[in-house]
């Protein structure tokens, strides 16, 4: 799938600026964003939606909009709202959309892998968000696609349907399916993504596998957190020459420095001896929550 | 080999998904009787929808029957001039107020738009609506004549008028959902909701469709026959009388139906 200098408007508002973006076969790409930065539109045009008002979209080889018959039936489309009957049934809903498809899964199968089994003949309009969340993500995957488009996958989740859900996500993309997700967490795009593109105002931020975006800028710097206000030039005091010691908000201190198992001993020993715990601690490494909100920012939105 | 290959199987099944690709669409016609088949069951789930199409019609046609002098029909035996026009008061009510309100909750619940991004084409998707309607319209008629037989209607005419109120029929649905769906396409859930079930009922009183054009008085019976509801129900009862399909009937229909049409495909949001 390839995105190139993709530019959407919605009357004066630009929703995408100029996005490009690139997806190989077989991989997971997260598209990273705040709420109204363009993911969701950017999906949609290549899910065939909307016409690219400027730049090309190509997703397997075809255009999403003049070959949108041919390209249907081999995309899985997860919405971020809605898509089923209000009046259906999850299993009814499901063996609809995989009477579409030539191929499809086994209903039963799927339905005993994502839970929807105790959905029984409650309406869709009244299963529990969770529920319908999991039945978005069963039409997806119905009719075995070798593309998945997944708004939000895990929004609403809870924990374990949430781990449930990047089992079935990493087993899409071992069994050779590409996935482009968009979500808000940080942990599912650690865990689960090849490629990561954060998006903010319509264009492209940072790019690059989420241990390439952590550990960018990130040379000379250890990260830990503690209880707030310690003493921080004592703890400079403690360190090898031309560190640098700052509480960067409250609780959480950096120390650039020429990183080395010396400096990093220093650290923990000078903790030690106050009884203090240092957690989350990063060598050369930032969360990939810190790269997020240092690249688009702390307003929200 | 396990003794029980039923049983280890559907465990096999649920512990491990085969997700390698094998893409393809069902073919068209299986896609349409899916979807045909989908919206017959929902369409039959919804109570209030099943009122509308067929308990309020045959309430209508037993009471008016029976209420001898509280309705005037104009002339002509009472069964005779009531069961047509109650026929053609089903057709507006599942062509017309159902279909609309079906569609703009599809709209609304983004089923439309997700439809989109499956194999199932917009001609696929209107043919399993037109499918399923007119089966709808099949029963709604069955019943309604059935319960007009028993009371005593005898409609004239032989196979010829039955052919000819077959193809009023036909033209008169196409005109009434084109207008279903331009109102589905445009107008919020709610507001369509509202407007539909609101168009169902002026029709109802002042639309020439169980009380016959000749009673209205002047201006306002050259108004009814050419709506739709009344040039189908006023088109029915002059058929079903064996008087012959009048020809004005159908024309002010594929007018109807054809002003419908344009606007509902000029006009139509799928999200």
């Amino acid at each position: 799938m390839e995105v190139t200098n993709l530019v959407m408007r919605y009357g004066d508002k630009v929703a995408v600026d100029g996005l490009s973006m690139s997806v190989e076969v077989g991989s997971i790409t997260a598209v990273l964003g705040p709420n109204g930065a363009g993911k969701t539109t950017t999906l949609e045009t290549c899910e065939g939606y909307r016409r690219p008002q400027s730049g090309r979209v190509t997703v397997l080889g075809l255009d999403p909009v003049t070959q949108h018959r041919a390209l249907a039936p081999r995309v899985g489309v997860m919405l971020q709202a809605g898509g089923a009957w209000s009046g259906s049934r999850a299993e009814e809903m499901l063996r609809y959309v995989a009477s579409l498809h030539a191929n499809p899964q086994s209903i039963d199968a799927v339905v005993g892998r994502l839970g929807l089994g105790a959905c029984g003949r409650t309406p869709y309009r009244r299963l529990s968000g969770g529920q319908q969340q999991r039945l978005r993500l069963a039409m997806a995957i119905i009719g075995r696609p070798e593309l998945v488009f997944l708004d939000e996958p895990t929004s609403g989740l809870d924990p374990q349907a949430r781990r449930a859900a990047w089992d079935l996500i990493g087993e899409l993309s071992a069994a050779g399916v590409t996935v482009v997700l968009t979500t808000h967490y940080m942990e599912e795009v650690e865990r689960l993504a090849s490629d990561v593109y954060v998006v903010d105002s319509g264009q492209v931020v940072a790019a690059g596998s989420p241990a390439q975006l952590m550990a960018a800028g990130a040379r000379g710097l250890i990260t830990f957190e503690a209880p707030s206000g310690l003493d921080t030039a004592d703890l400079l005091a403690a360190l090898p020459p031309e560190c640098e010691v700052r509480e960067e908000r409250p609780g959480r201190y950096a120390v650039r420095g020429r990183v080395s198992p010396q400096m990093l001993s220093a650290i923990t020993t000078w903790c030690a001896k106050r009884e203090v715990m240092p957690g989350q601690l990063n060598v050369e490494r930032h969360t990939l929550e810190d790269v997020f909100l240092a690249l688009t920012g702390k307003e929200l939105r | 080999m396990s003794d029980r290959p039923g049983v280890d199987a559907s465990i096999q099944a649920i512990t491990r998904l085969d997700l390698r690709p094998a893409p393809g669409s069902a073919p068209a016609w299986a896609m349409v009787r899916s979807h045909a088949l989908m919206e017959t069951r929902l369409l039959l789930r919804n109570g209030e929808q099943v009122l509308l199409a067929l308990v309020i019609p045959l309430l209508l046609l037993v009471g008016v029957a029976k209420a001898g002098g509280v309705v005037d029909l104009g002339p002509g035996r009472r069964i005779d001039v009531l069961t047509p026009g109650v026929m053609a008061l089903a057709v507006m009510s599942a062509a017309f107020t159902s279909l609309a309100i079906a569609t703009a909750y599809e709209r609304r619940y983004g089923v439309l738009k997700r439809l989109g991004a499956s194999p199932l084409s917009r001609t696929g998707l209107l043919t399993g609506k037109v499918v399923s309607l007119l089966g709808m319209e099949a029963v709604q008629l069955a019943a309604i004549g059935g319960v007009g037989l028993a009371l005593g209607w005898n409609p004239e005419g032989g196979l010829t008028a039955a052919l000819a109120a077959c193809v009023l029929v036909l033209i008169g649905t196409v005109s009434f959902a084109s207008l279903g769906m331009l109102m589905a396409g445009t107008w919020s859930a709610e507001a369509t909701l509202a407007g539909a079930n609101l168009v169902y009922v002026l029709l109802l009183v002042v639309g020439a469709v169980v009380i016959p054009a000749a009673s209205y008085p002047d201006p306002l019976r050259a108004v009814a026959t050419s709506l739709p509801s009344g040039a189908l129900a006023e088109g029915l009862r002059e058929v079903l009388r064996g008087e012959g399909l009048v020809w004005t009937r159908a024309v002010a229909l594929c007018a109807w139906a054809a002003i419908g049409t344009a606007l509902a495909i000029r006009t139509f949001k799928w999200e």
